[in-house]
């Protein structure tokens, strides 16, 4: 069960909005999600005024706590697995927007399901898969520092198996451009 | 030519607890800060006591901080502010034994007039010295005088939006604008609404005083995006509803803060779920404002961790911590070379290892 509550810091319009819109997307990109062929919780029930959406509880481990105990083929591996997954969302039109290894949960089967789509949204822009893969890169630099690199490299070679090397070389373009855009990044000028 | 202390220049010394004993005279550090529109001065002891934390902004007649023109009153005023510091600190140049400049990032020709004074006064004390992070040192400082060990820092002004805390060595970043700063979200509009920044009154602090008088939240776009924000569609939409003139500029005013600031706590408080650090600390010039204090307090009560304020003082852009984080490097042996000192403008805050945190 996932009840969004409420947050004291935020003025009780915002608030509601907030949480209103995404309990009620949170479903439907589950949904979309499991179209594109990436695993996803089964959605049970959804309650918007309670902002509360029942789902199957998933078996398994947040990819987050095992990544970097895993011997380095079998990270590989995952890694390459994890980029065909986000190529399958995205050639279906699904931004997950928090792509953490902490959403990610690899179940005793060694199945790897997508959770928290709470921030999603419907893109087939190269922009909006831009920021996504960025996402995925930061998450794993903060949190993975000792394999980011190699690891964020498995993930593209996945991704572009997925979604077909012209696509995929122009969103690895457009990633350039969004660390460009950052602030003090080297490489602008 | 002033007594120069015994040791050769820009050699690394030892740590402080091994010094020589011929120094009874407490050592001190003096950090020159000057990234942005302030020129400031701090001098401090090694055993973190703030003797001095002389601050000179640079305030445009219009428009925001023109980097040359910065750069001039910053070369214009170093000479006071430095006299004044040593002044106040009751210290003489000779008893210096480390000088600490922001190396970056920051503005270009302000960094470079910083970093001049800077290497003047190293080499003519012949004194090491030390090139600091910005971040770095607003963290440091704040860890300092707010009493936090390990925190989650958000640190937000007109330059940087970041969410960093300490993991393996580094102050890793885990949230952070895509685009500009919500400082300088606030500033551009605050201008956009025609009001001007006076000595001692920023525009952020008069955003916030209309923000008091609004009532209505209007509608504008909250973009997080996984643990990272963006200001600049934000900024946009918001002057967009200004020119139109539907609404007042103090429900305006109202609105930005309210979703800016909740987009902010919300990835704050995401860090602090995922590091499970005991401490949020808010540092950076927005966080003078009340309502992000509050806010901010909020998640760490709901998380029960302590709440770590930054006084405004230290908050903003000052010497003091540019000259405390000075003496954490010194005294693990991190001094910089005169001819590789040159300035970084674009440097970033998790490229900076630090070694005196942690293990």
């Amino acid at each position: 069960m996932k009840r969004r509550l409420s947050k004291k810091y935020r003025v009780p319009k915002l608030d509601m909005e907030i949480r209103f819109h995404r309990t009620i997307h949170e479903p439907q990109h589950i949904h979309r999600a499991k179209e594109a062929g990436v695993p996803t919780p089964t959605i049970f029930l959804v309650d918007t005024v309670g902002t509360t959406i029942v789902m199957e509880f998933i078996e398994g481990k947040q990819v987050k706590h095992i990544l970097d105990d895993l011997p380095p083929e079998e990270r590989l591996h995952l890694c390459r697995h994890i980029g065909d997954l986000i190529g399958r969302l995205h050639n279906h039109g699904i931004i997950h927007s928090d792509l953490t290894t902490s959403n990610m949960i690899l179940t005793p089967h060694g199945r790897v399901v997508f959770v928290d789509f709470g921030l999603s949204e419907r893109s087939m822009e190269m922009e909006a898969r831009g920021v996504d893969l960025h996402l995925m890169k930061r998450a794993l630099q903060s949190t993975h520092f000792k394999y980011a690199g190699q690891c964020f490299d498995a993930v593209i070679e996945g991704y572009t198996q997925a979604i077909g090397e012209s696509v995929a070389r122009e969103v690895l373009n457009k990633i350039g451009e969004i660390e460009r855009r950052g602030r003090y990044v080297s490489e602008r000028k | 030519m002033l007594n120069l202390p015994k040791t050769s220049k820009n050699q690394p010394r030892k740590k402080l607890e091994t010094l020589p004993k011929h120094r009874s005279v407490a050592s001190y550090c003096l950090g020159i800060e000057s990234t942005a529109d302030d020129f400031s001065v701090g001098i401090l002891s090694f055993n973190g006591k703030v003797l001095a934390n002389v601050i000179s902004a640079y305030v445009p007649d219009k428009g925001g901080i023109h980097p040359r023109e910065a750069a001039r009153h910053h070369a214009e005023v170093a000479g006071k502010v430095l006299a004044e510091a040593f002044q106040r600190a009751r210290v003489k140049p000779q008893d210096v034994h480390v000088v600490a400049f922001s190396q970056g990032p920051g503005l270009g020709p302000c960094l470079r007039t910083g970093a001049t004074a800077a290497r003047a006064l190293a080499s003519y004390l012949g004194v090491p010295l030390v090139g600091v992070n910005h971040c770095v040192a607003h963290i440091e400082i704040g860890k300092l005088v707010a009493g936090a060990v390990d925190p989650v820092t958000l640190y937000v002004s007109g330059g940087n939006t970041i969410v960093s805390a300490f993991e393996a060595g580094r102050y890793r970043i885990f949230g952070e604008t895509l685009d500009i700063a919500v400082g300088n979200c606030l500033d551009v509009f605050a201008r956009e609404a025609g009001l001007h920044e006076m000595e001692g009154m920023p525009l952020g602090a008069l955003v916030e005083q209309l923000a008091s008088r609004g009532q209505t939240l209007i509608p504008l776009p909250y973009t997080v995006k996984g643990m990272d924000l963006s200001f600049s569609g934000f900024l946009t939409a918001a002057v967009q509803l200004l020119r139109e003139g539907k609404h007042s500029v103090e429900d305006l005013c109202f609105s930005l803060q309210e979703v800016a600031f909740s987009m902010l706590t919300e990835v704050t408080e995401r860090a602090l779920a995922h590091t499970e650090k005991p401490e949020v600390l808010l540092t950076g010039g927005v966080a003078a404002n009340k309502r992000l204090q509050s806010m901010l307090e909020s998640i760490a009560e709901e998380h029960n961790v302590r709440f770590c304020m930054v006084p405004k003082q230290y908050a903003l852009d000052n010497g003091a911590m540019i000259a405390w984080t000075g003496i954490l490097a010194y005294q693990h042996h991190v001094t910089l070379p005169l001819e590789k000192s040159f300035v970084k403008r674009k440097w970033r805050l998790d490229e900076v290892p630090v070694p005196w945190v942690g293990g």
